[in-house]
């Protein structure tokens, strides 16, 4: 559980349980998870399917609710926020990017980059203008996402999630529906970002390859941190 | 407010790269507005004139004195109440002819008229001279002078000779009213000193009791809030409404087609927003505002269709009032802004019910998903049972309202039950057939057919139950028209029985007529005819005179009958009646009534029923010799004659000749018959309209959900492409499914159809007219509607088929890159 020495922790995760009901059972897929992530710092979340990483990262970013145990996002807790409080701390402080992109597909890439700080109200032009420049998307600003490929897609989502400067940016397999040279280049890219705005930065994968190019790797079984 | 805002642009944007599912759902909702408001602009004109003749000086809006016995009563009786201490204001109604037509006229004494009587004509102290001194003055509506062609100031002349009253436009009067002094009414009707209802205003000070200064001459008659003709007409606008509402529910499920289908495809457009912040309450916020935006936009597209709908139909819906129960509707439309507001309202509330479904669904999305569709397949499974379940229900309350309901709304319950049990209980029987189909198949392409077919079935169910309904009642409504109007031309047959019809200008002229009509050989008989106007049991009634000839006993078509009921007739004691009447006062053979007549009451009994189709009002038929011994009043100048076929051309010629008769004075048979089936097609006009428009929206409804479901159905269809089966062939298959689903819907919808038509013959015509039809079944008409459904399904599946069968290999191929 070390953290990046002298930053401030931007994420706190204390005994988290989370159990779900499936065919009839009930199945532990969180069972304690101590976490902790400083300002800055690049974690690779790793584990067999199934570990409950997926369900980690749904319950960090408030898409889900927690059993037991304690969730803080700087200094506010996200266990017990209502519907409307969870969405206000994913608009303003969190950024996510998922495997399938989840572009809006009637929107052109220039609106669906500035779609979260316009809704944030965190519109800074000049940080928009960086981030087209360094995702390389300067050429498809116009197109619609039906009409990039999945490498430009996950830069675009990336972009998004980063636009409004949030203290911590939650990635789910980024890069699982991209091939090896492209996973590279986006995860660089996210790196470099990732730098530039000193958030804390948690991403799911499967790959130990890339896990290995981050920070710190932690790693789920069983619902614990091994 | 910003975020909102940016929200709503995100989820308009979806609309601006699907603009077919948005055209889709502005033609739902604006078929929906259209017919709904073009009904209801019919129905206000209507009711605006039914309050314009209901006004008229004591309609049933005002408290009024009437005879005890519903006849003329002595004006010393005025006198004395005024003496009383009462506010009354004396009338005089009759009716007068001018010109071949009858007009229902007014005397009113101005001076004593209550200032509350709604549509007193405004005759000023000025006026007040030049309408109570001879010549005196005639108030009408100005539809009148159109309709008796003469200038305003101009004297007409009444069909006895008389000469009236010059003309004086009151815009407020209603159409077919003609108003002058009482006095000079009194002169014109031959009613000296008598009077036929006394107005009563507000009294200030006391007053004697009724019963002291009357006795019991007249009677206290409470003002009602609704006319006799607003009674009268209820079931022809109760019927324009059904209509209107089922064509406004087909125009839904289009909406609710397109706004179910916009909704699957924003799922993960929804999700991310929340995934991105957007609080649930404000998306649901934003999916109602961006409703509500799009119902007020196509309601008001709709609510201009609906008035074009309306003026256009509205010809044909004053003639059907006018046939039916004659009242006069002015051809133009006026509306008021309640007709708008109301129409942006059903809009607004149509699309919100339309879409609650899907509002519900997305107030519950789970930003996170779980693919499950063994779990939602199940769903339906459990969903097609419920629905099943409601539709037996509803069925049975459909039997329950039949037994056990006497009125016309309980009839129409019936109707709109059984067409509801139906469209409910349509998936489930679809989907039984469809499984029989699949377990019966061998070949693999027939399996996948009929599987695929099931499988499709949730997203064309909705438009299919509107094709149902609409296939339905338009079998239904074809089969009793039919029905009516082959009973129709057989009455008439032996209704219109004499060869020649006469109508003279005057008693002189009939007269003369008669004399030389005596002199011509081809002349076999000339058959009197008259009749009188009567209050039977608080209505109004007419009293036919039939004179004693075998033409009637041979070709007067009875219902019932006792023994020999054209020799009971003779005596001037007994009398036929007319079915409505009959039902309407459960009347039977060998009951005896009492008419009051003008030397007193006219004691007769029942002796046989007669069908009067089209005929507003009650009739009695009675010996004509017997009428006019009781009714000496009655003009004499319309007679018929037998005459020889062949005959009849030089016959007219000679009449028109020899007495300057014009067309509206001398008919022949053949000439009469298809005047009064012009007026039977007319009347009709506005419900074949009605229903081809409910065909036509039926007919989008399944075009807009195949053309939402082509876009879905390629990840089912590309497989079958990649695996050697060319676009052409797949595009054969998927029409062939579309137009098996709609041939097995149009199947059900015959029976269905029928049972409909059975509804409106027996239950509800028998309500809303007094009259019952035989029951027929056509079956060339079963097939051509038939054929009709096949073909809008056709037209409907063509383009969506079109779409596959160009598809570009790049489009299909895209499905598997695409697949996660």
């Amino acid at each position: 559980m070390a953290s990046q020495p002298g930053n401030p922790i931007v994420l706190s995760v204390r005994n988290l349980t989370k159990t779900y009901r499936s065919a009839g059972e009930q199945v532990a897929v969180l069972r304690g998870v101590n976490l902790d992530i400083a300002a800055g710092e690049r974690v690779a979340l790793t584990g067999e399917s199934g570990s409950g990483k997926s369900t980690l990262l749904h319950l960090i970013a408030g898409l889900d609710a927690a059993d037991g145990g304690e969730i803080k996002l700087d200094d506010a807790s996200v266990a017990g926020l209502g519907d409307a409080a969870r969405a206000e701390l994913r608009r303003d402080r969190l950024g996510l990017v998922f495997q399938q992109f989840n572009l809006i597909p009637s929107l052109s890439v220039q609106d669906n980059l500035a779609f979260q700080s316009r809704i944030a109200g965190r519109h800074d032009a000049a940080w928009h203008a960086e981030l087209v420049e360094r995702l390389g998307l300067g050429a498809l600003l116009k197109r619609y996402p039906e009409q990039l490929s999945g490498g430009q897609q996950q830069r675009v989502a990336i972009g998004r999630a980063l636009a409004t400067k949030p203290l911590l940016l939650l990635a789910d397999e980024p890069t699982g529906n991209l091939d090896e040279a492209t996973a590279d280049d986006v995860l660089a890219l996210t790196r470099d970002l990732v730098a530039r705005t000193g958030c804390g930065f948690l991403m799911v994968t499967h790959s130990e390859r890339l896990a290995a190019t981050l920070d710190r790797r932690i790693h789920l079984h069983a619902g614990r941190i091994a | 407010m910003r975020r909102a805002l940016w929200i709503l642009a995100v989820l308009l944007s979806h609309w601006r790269r699907h603009p077919m599912q948005l055209a889709t759902l502005l033609i739902g909702l604006v078929s929906a507005t259209a017919l709904w408001s073009g009904v209801q602009a019919l129905n206000a004109q209507a009711r605006i004139s039914y309050d314009r003749a209901a006004a008229t000086f004591g309609g049933a809006r005002t408290a009024m004195l009437v005879g005890s016995d519903d006849a003329s009563f002595p004006q010393a009786l005025f006198v004395e109440l005024r003496r009383a201490g009462w506010n009354v204001s004396p009338v005089l109604e009759g009716r007068i002819q001018i010109g071949g037509r009858s007009f229902r006229l007014l005397g009113i004494e101005p001076v004593t008229l209550p200032g509350e009587v709604g549509n007193a004509p405004t005759v000023g102290r000025s006026g007040l001279q030049s309408f109570i001194t001879p010549p005196g003055e005639m108030l009408v509506a100005r539809e009148v002078l159109a309709d008796l062609n003469l200038p305003e100031g101009a004297r007409p002349v009444a069909s006895s000779g008389t000469l009236l009253p010059p003309l004086r436009v009151q815009p407020q009067l209603a159409s077919g009213v003609l108003v002058v002094d009482i006095g000079i009414a009194q002169q014109l009707l031959n009613m000296p000193d008598q009077l036929s209802r006394l107005l009563i205003g507000k009294t200030k000070g006391p007053r004697a009791a009724l019963e002291t200064v009357a006795g019991d001459k007249l009677r206290l008659v409470e003002p009602d809030a609704e006319s006799d003709l607003e009674r009268l007409t209820d079931s022809f606008h109760l019927n324009l409404t059904a209509f209107g509402l089922l064509s406004f529910v087909v125009g839904l499920f289009i909406v609710n087609s397109a706004i179910g289908l916009a909704f699957e495809q924003r799922r993960p457009m929804l999700r991310t927003l929340r995934a991105c912040g957007a609080s649930a309450r404000m998306l649901n916020a934003v999916l109602v505002i961006e409703l509500v935006a799009l119902a007020l936009i196509a309601g008001a597209a709709g609510l201009i269709c609906g008035y074009v709908i309306a003026a256009s139909l509205l010809p044909d819906v004053a003639a059907s009032l006018r046939g039916l129960y004659g009242a006069q509707i002015p051809g133009q439309l006026t509306l008021r802004s309640e007709w708008w507001i109301a129409g942006l309202a059903i809009s607004v509330i149509g699309a919100l019910a339309a879409a609650a479904a899907s509002l519900v669904k997305a107030a519950r999305l789970p930003v996170l998903v779980a693919a499950q569709p063994q779990a939602w397949q199940q769903a339906q499974q459990r969903w097609l049972i419920f629905q099943s379940a409601v539709a037996l229900a509803v069925f049975a309350a459909a039997g329950f309202v039949l037994w056990y309901g006497d009125s016309l709304l309980s009839g129409f319950a019936v109707l709109a039950a059984l067409l509801l049990a139906a469209a409910l209980l349509l998936p489930a029987i679809l989907e039984r057939v469809l499984s029989l189909g699949q377990r019966s198949a061998r070949r693999p392409l027939a399996v996948w057919f009929w599987a695929d077919s099931r499988q499709q079935l949730s997203g064309l169910s909705l438009a299919l139950m509107a094709l149902l309904l609409a296939l339905a009642v338009n079998v239904g409504v074809g089969t009793m028209v039919e029905s009516f109007s082959r009973t129709f031309v057989g009455w008439l047959d032996g209704r219109l029985a004499a060869d020649v019809y006469v109508s003279a200008k005057d008693d002189a002229q009939a007269t003369a007529i008669k004399a030389w009509l005596r002199g011509r050989a081809e002349v076999k008989a000339i058959l009197p005819g008259g009749r009188a106007d009567a209050q039977f049991r608080g209505e109004p009634i007419e009293v036919l005179g039939l004179p004693d000839h075998s033409t009637y006993s041979e070709h007067w078509p009875l219902l019932e009958s006792s023994a020999t009921p054209w020799v009971r007739l003779r005596p001037g004691d007994a009398a036929l009646v007319s079915e409505q009447l009959s039902r309407r006062l459960k009347l039977g053979i060998g009951d005896r009534i009492e008419v009051p007549a003008p030397g007193g009451n006219w004691p007769l009994e029942i002796v046989g029923i007669y069908a009067d189709y089209g005929n507003p009002k009650g009739q009695i038929a009675v010996n004509y010799a017997a009428l006019t011994r009781r009714f000496p009043a009655i003009p004499a100048t319309r007679f018929g004659l037998r005459v020889a076929p062949s005959e009849i051309p030089a016959l007219l010629a000679a009449l028109r000749e020899k007495f300057d008769l014009g067309d509206r004075s001398l008919a022949d048979q053949a000439t009469m018959k298809a005047e009064s089936k012009r007026i039977f097609n007319r009347t009709f006009a506005v419900t074949a309209a009605l229903n081809t428009f409910t065909l036509g929206v039926a007919g989008i409804a399944l075009l807009t959900s195949l053309l939402t479901l082509s876009n879905s159905r390629l990840p089912q269809l590309a497989p079958l492409w990649a695996i050697g089966i060319t676009r052409r062939r797949l595009a054969a298959i998927e029409l062939i499914k579309t137009l098996s689903v709609a041939l097995i819907t149009a199947l059900l919808a015959l029976p269905l159809g029928l049972v409909v038509a059975w509804c409106l013959i027996a239950v509800v015509n028998v309500k809303a007219f007094g009259w019952r039809l035989p029951f027929h079944v056509f079956p060339l008409q079963l097939l051509e509607l038939l054929g009709v459904a096949m073909a809008a399904s056709l037209l409907a599946a063509l383009l969506p088929v079109l779409k596959l069968a160009r598809m570009q290999p790049a489009s299909l191929i895209k499905i598997f890159a695409d697949e996660r």
